[in-house]
């Protein structure tokens, strides 16, 4: 299956790690993978922040750029969830019916990783090696907006090595919100403390999530407390494997 | 422009332009007709702390004597003479006075309807049930339900009521969950409710 | 000086009720925050109420539908608000109750404080309603001379502590029962000096201290879950009992209501009934739901009015994305699930309306501009939509209000230069290089600009990678 990769801007700035591991990851599996250079970012901080009409030439592009394509797969549940639910709506905000039923035609084409790898291709063994106790964060988008459910679990539980230990109170949000972090940053901060007690509580070394972003806020966090707890995306654990003798780079390194 | 004038015209502008017809609400839920089951409105009424007797219609009187003998109990003008034992000082409400439906120990009334899933019975002030007023202030409220009148669940009820009438719903007894949001019993109203379910 | 026009949407005046805070939400939210009690305090009671709510949530197997129809039927009772609440007016007086209409705080308040001054009353016993709440109803009627009871337990602790409620459901959630027991022992006129903090002790506390001002208050004012088009029938669900004292013993009763409040059949409360106490109190059946129509001859209160309150709802059904707030039935489970509002505390959100809810709500009664900062009082996680019994979709709405909210000139200026970049990708991969060189200003996790610095109060920066994916992968 030839898929294009919807990197996300933010994986494709600051943590091309979990982007690379993505592509390794589904050209393992056979598949080859396409890399439409045009794509920049999806808009959603700008539709999130409010300034939905900055975000309608990054609509555009997005739908232009990933439009030739069957299949796009990215490595973000707050990404595809923009796609899937706000391209169509800001392009018809703005008039553009066209736009947005060409944006739609895009999400229906667009898969956040693990809903790919399950639903789509129907594995759940990648045939990954990833000796360590993982715990696992579901994003608030991947799992409301997208509603993974447990799809990333059986992915994790498949590889090889690895011990899955629950995460506490797993549903509640890490308190990042794109800009939610500094506009409230405080009571972002106090929800950020509650899911780093959380997951230091599992005695996990990595915590793990489908979401670059959220992994960067709960990262920042068990950095800054030095806990030696790392984050590492779904991604970069499911494309790990004995042979590849890498344990997924750190995201956040303390 | 009087005060309904403006209000009606506000909204309306904001409104736009109104249906043609009413949208029809999806009623995908469960529809009224369920079977009533007895069993599971014991559970639902003893779970929330009133205490459920079952036994035979003439054995009513008993049960008002185990829970109220040797007390003042207000009765509904329409209350079964024979539901009450000679142990009691029963008071009909014939329009009595606050202050001495307040004095009472107790009250004894029958009931409109009950739902079982949700362990409620509902009074409509019809005569054997009486006014609002008289399962308000006695501090013990017995209720007298026949089988018949147990339904399955929410819409059932509803189908059964007339809206017309005051209706009280009520159910187990007087509850807060104001403090740490925990139920507690006992606040304003009874604080002990008694349903005797007949058995047919 | 905002202008209203005659007979066109507007929204709630200032200088009257409880609609606005005086200060924005994130320095609001930051006594909150450095509150452990109030932490503690809520923490253990959102917890509380989740466990109860999901429970008797999950027993229901058409849970999904029941939240499907209450959704339709609130948005039909929005496209045909005017002629439902004329038909309820003819309903209510045909069956002996009297309907007034009020634009907003100010006319509502003179209503009510007119209708008891005409009964020779000083005194009412009020039943928990946010529509008086919102519209300072207790104020009004202090500066008439005519005091105000509270009769809802948390009401009471609120009043008793000269406090601000901070839940729609439970205004004294932030309170303890050590704390309530000496709110009791210094405020309420008679106590029991040995009274404990047992909460059945406390509420029996209440039950003796409101009895006697039960029994003689000759005036009742409440407000209303559900009024009934088409039989004019008007519902209040409570828990404790002091509503039907308040609904039953009076000789006059006064219901405020939103507008919004009207739905069209009886039967539509079989939804309701079904929704109201499973999302809010987390049972199967609140304790006691009280129905009336106009007057019953020989029971209960013999004179009833009904005000029908606009303040501000106008505006909001004026917007077609927004009206859906309009569908609210004030369960507040979008509160107990929020996890901004388990940090924040109800107080932080200024308005009689905290949490999700009110950060939509309260925005649209008074205009975007006079509550800008609450649309942003949220990450978007979404718990609230998933909560919500009649499905209001909270972060749509959030991120239609921060479209309309005013945007502070840096931020705007950032934005639009950040769209324009990322519109041209020569120019993106430029700024992508650019930010992997500055290192983010030098040492990682100091020294951000504001108000970017809120990042690295409590969080380091991520370490800059050596390269970015499209340079890996042009290079692949």
């Amino acid at each position: 299956m030839r898929v294009a990769l919807f990197v996300t801007c933010l994986a494709d700035t600051l943590f091309p790690a979990a982007a690379e591991a993505t592509v390794r990851l589904l050209e393992r599996l056979g598949h080859q993978v396409v890399f439409p250079p045009e794509q920049t970012c999806c808009g959603q901080m700008h539709v999130n922040t409010g300034y939905s009409a900055q975000a309608l030439p990054l609509v555009r592009r997005h739908v232009r750029a990933f439009e030739p394509y069957d299949v796009v797969v990215a490595p973000s549940g707050s990404c595809v969830g923009s796609v899937r639910h706000q391209h169509a709506s800001v392009a018809r905000n703005a008039g553009d019916e066209r736009l947005a039923s060409r944006a739609e035609a895009v999400s229906e084409r667009t898969y956040e990783l693990s809903e790919f790898l399950v639903d789509a291709l129907g594995v759940t063994d990648v045939g990954a090696y990833y000796p360590h106790r993982v715990t696992y964060h579901p994003t608030c988008h991947s799992l409301r907006l997208l509603r993974v459910g447990d799809r990333p679990l059986r992915l994790l539980r498949e590889v090889r090595g690895l011990d899955l230990v629950e995460l506490p109170q797993a549903e509640q949000c890490c308190g990042f919100g794109g800009t939610f972090a500094v506009k409230n940053a405080d009571t972002s901060t106090a929800m950020l403390a509650d899911k780093l007690r959380h997951v230091q509580s599992t005695g996990a070394d990595v915590c793990t999530a489908g979401d670059a972003s959220c992994l960067m806020h709960i990262g920042g966090g068990l950095a800054r407390l030095r806990t030696g707890v790392r984050t590492v995306h779904l991604a970069e654990i499911l494309a790990a494997t004995e042979r590849s003798g890498s344990i997924g780079r750190t995201a956040v390194r303390a | 422009m009087s005060g309904r004038e403006e209000v009606l015209a506000r909204l309306r502008a904001a409104r736009g332009a109104p249906p043609r017809v009413p949208a029809e609400a999806p009623r995908d839920y469960r529809p009224a007709g369920g079977d009533a089951d007895l069993d599971l409105l014991v559970d639902r009424l003893t779970d929330y702390r009133a205490t459920v007797h079952r036994c035979a219609e003439p054995e009513v009187a008993e049960v008002v004597d185990a829970v109220l003998g040797g007390r003042r109990v207000v009765v509904p003008r329409g209350l079964p003479e024979r539901w009450l034992p000679a142990s009691v000082t029963a008071v009909t409400d014939d329009d009595l006075s606050t202050a001495e439906v307040a004095a009472a120990d107790g009250v004894v009334t029958a009931a409109a309807v009950a739902v079982a899933e949700t362990g409620t019975i509902v009074l409509d002030g019809t005569p054997d049930q009486g006014r609002r007023v008289i399962t308000l202030l006695p501090d013990v409220h017995i209720c007298v339900l026949r089988s018949e009148q147990v339904v399955a669940g929410v819409p059932d009820a509803v189908a059964r009521l007339d809206p017309r009438r005051p209706l009280t719903w009520i159910s187990g007894p007087s509850a807060t969950s104001d403090i740490e949001l925990n139920r507690v019993e006992g606040v304003h109203g009874p604080r002990n409710l008694h349903v005797v379910l007949l058995t047919s | 000086m905002r202008r209203t026009f005659l007979g066109m949407p507007a929204t709630a005046p200032r200088g009257v009720g409880h609609l606005r805070g005086e200060e924005p939400f994130p320095a609001a939210a930051r006594r909150g925050l450095a509150d452990p009690q109030l932490r503690r305090n809520l923490g253990h009671a959102t917890t509380t109420i989740r466990a109860k709510s999901g429970a008797v949530i999950g027993e229901l197997p058409d849970w999904q539908a029941l939240r499907e129809a209450g959704a339709a039927i609130k948005t039909d009772v929005l496209a045909r608000l005017p002629e439902l609440l004329e038909q309820l007016e003819v309903a209510v007086t045909a069956a002996g109750g009297i309907v007034h209409w009020a634009a907003d705080a100010v006319e509502a308040n003179r209503i009510v404080t007119e209708l008891v001054a005409a009964t020779g009353s000083d005194r009412v016993i009020k039943v928990k309603s946010m529509a008086t709440q919102e519209i300072g109803l207790n104020e009004a009627l202090e500066a008439a001379g005519i005091s105000a009871v509270e009769t809802d337990l948390a009401e009471l602790i609120v009043q008793l502590g000269e406090d601000r409620p901070s839940h729609i459901l439970v205004p004294a959630i932030h309170r303890n029962r050590a704390e309530i027991r000496e709110i009791f022992l210094q405020a309420m006129p008679g106590v029991d000096p040995s009274l404990t903090d047992d909460p059945p002790a406390l509420a029996a506390a209440a039950r003796r201290f409101l009895r006697e001002t039960f029994l003689t208050t000759r005036v009742a004012v409440s407000g209303a879950n559900f009024a009934v088009a088409e039989t004019g029938t008007l519902a209040v669900v409570e828990s404790e009992g002091n509503g039907r004292m308040c609904l039953t013993l009076p000789e006059t009763l006064i219901t405020v209501m939103g507008v919004e409040k009207v739905v069209p059949t009886w039967r539509d409360l079989e939804v309701f009934l079904q929704l109201l106490p499973r999302s809010s109190t987390g049972e199967r059946m609140n304790p006691y739901t009280s129905m009336w129509s106009g007057v019953t001859p020989g029971d209960g209160p013999q004179a009833f009015h009904l005000v029908l309150l606009d303040n501000g709802r106008s505006a909001v059904l004026a917007d077609e994305v927004g009206r859906q707030a309009l569908r609210c039935i004030r369960c507040s489970a979008c509160l107990n699930v929020c996890p901004v509002y388990e940090r924040a505390g109800g107080h932080a959100y200024g308005s009689v309306y905290p949490g999700p809810i009110g950060a939509v709500l309260s925005p649209q009664l008074t205009g975007v501009e006079e509550n800008a900062s609450l649309p942003y009082a949220s990450t978007l996680c979404g718990a609230c939509y998933d909560a919500c019994p009649v499905k209001i979709n909270i972060p749509e709405l959030l991120v239609h209000l921060r479209d309309r909210a005013p945007h502070p000139k840096a931020e705007a200026a950032a934005m639009a230069a950040a769209a324009y970049v990322m519109d041209r990708p020569a120019l993106y991969a430029a700024a992508q290089r650019a930010a992997r060189l500055s290192r983010f200003a030098g040492r990682r996790g100091r020294g951000l600009p504001p108000p970017l610095s809120g990042w690295t109060i409590g969080r380091d920066l991520p370490q800059p990678p050596e390269h970015t994916f499209r340079e890996w992968w042009a290079q692949r």
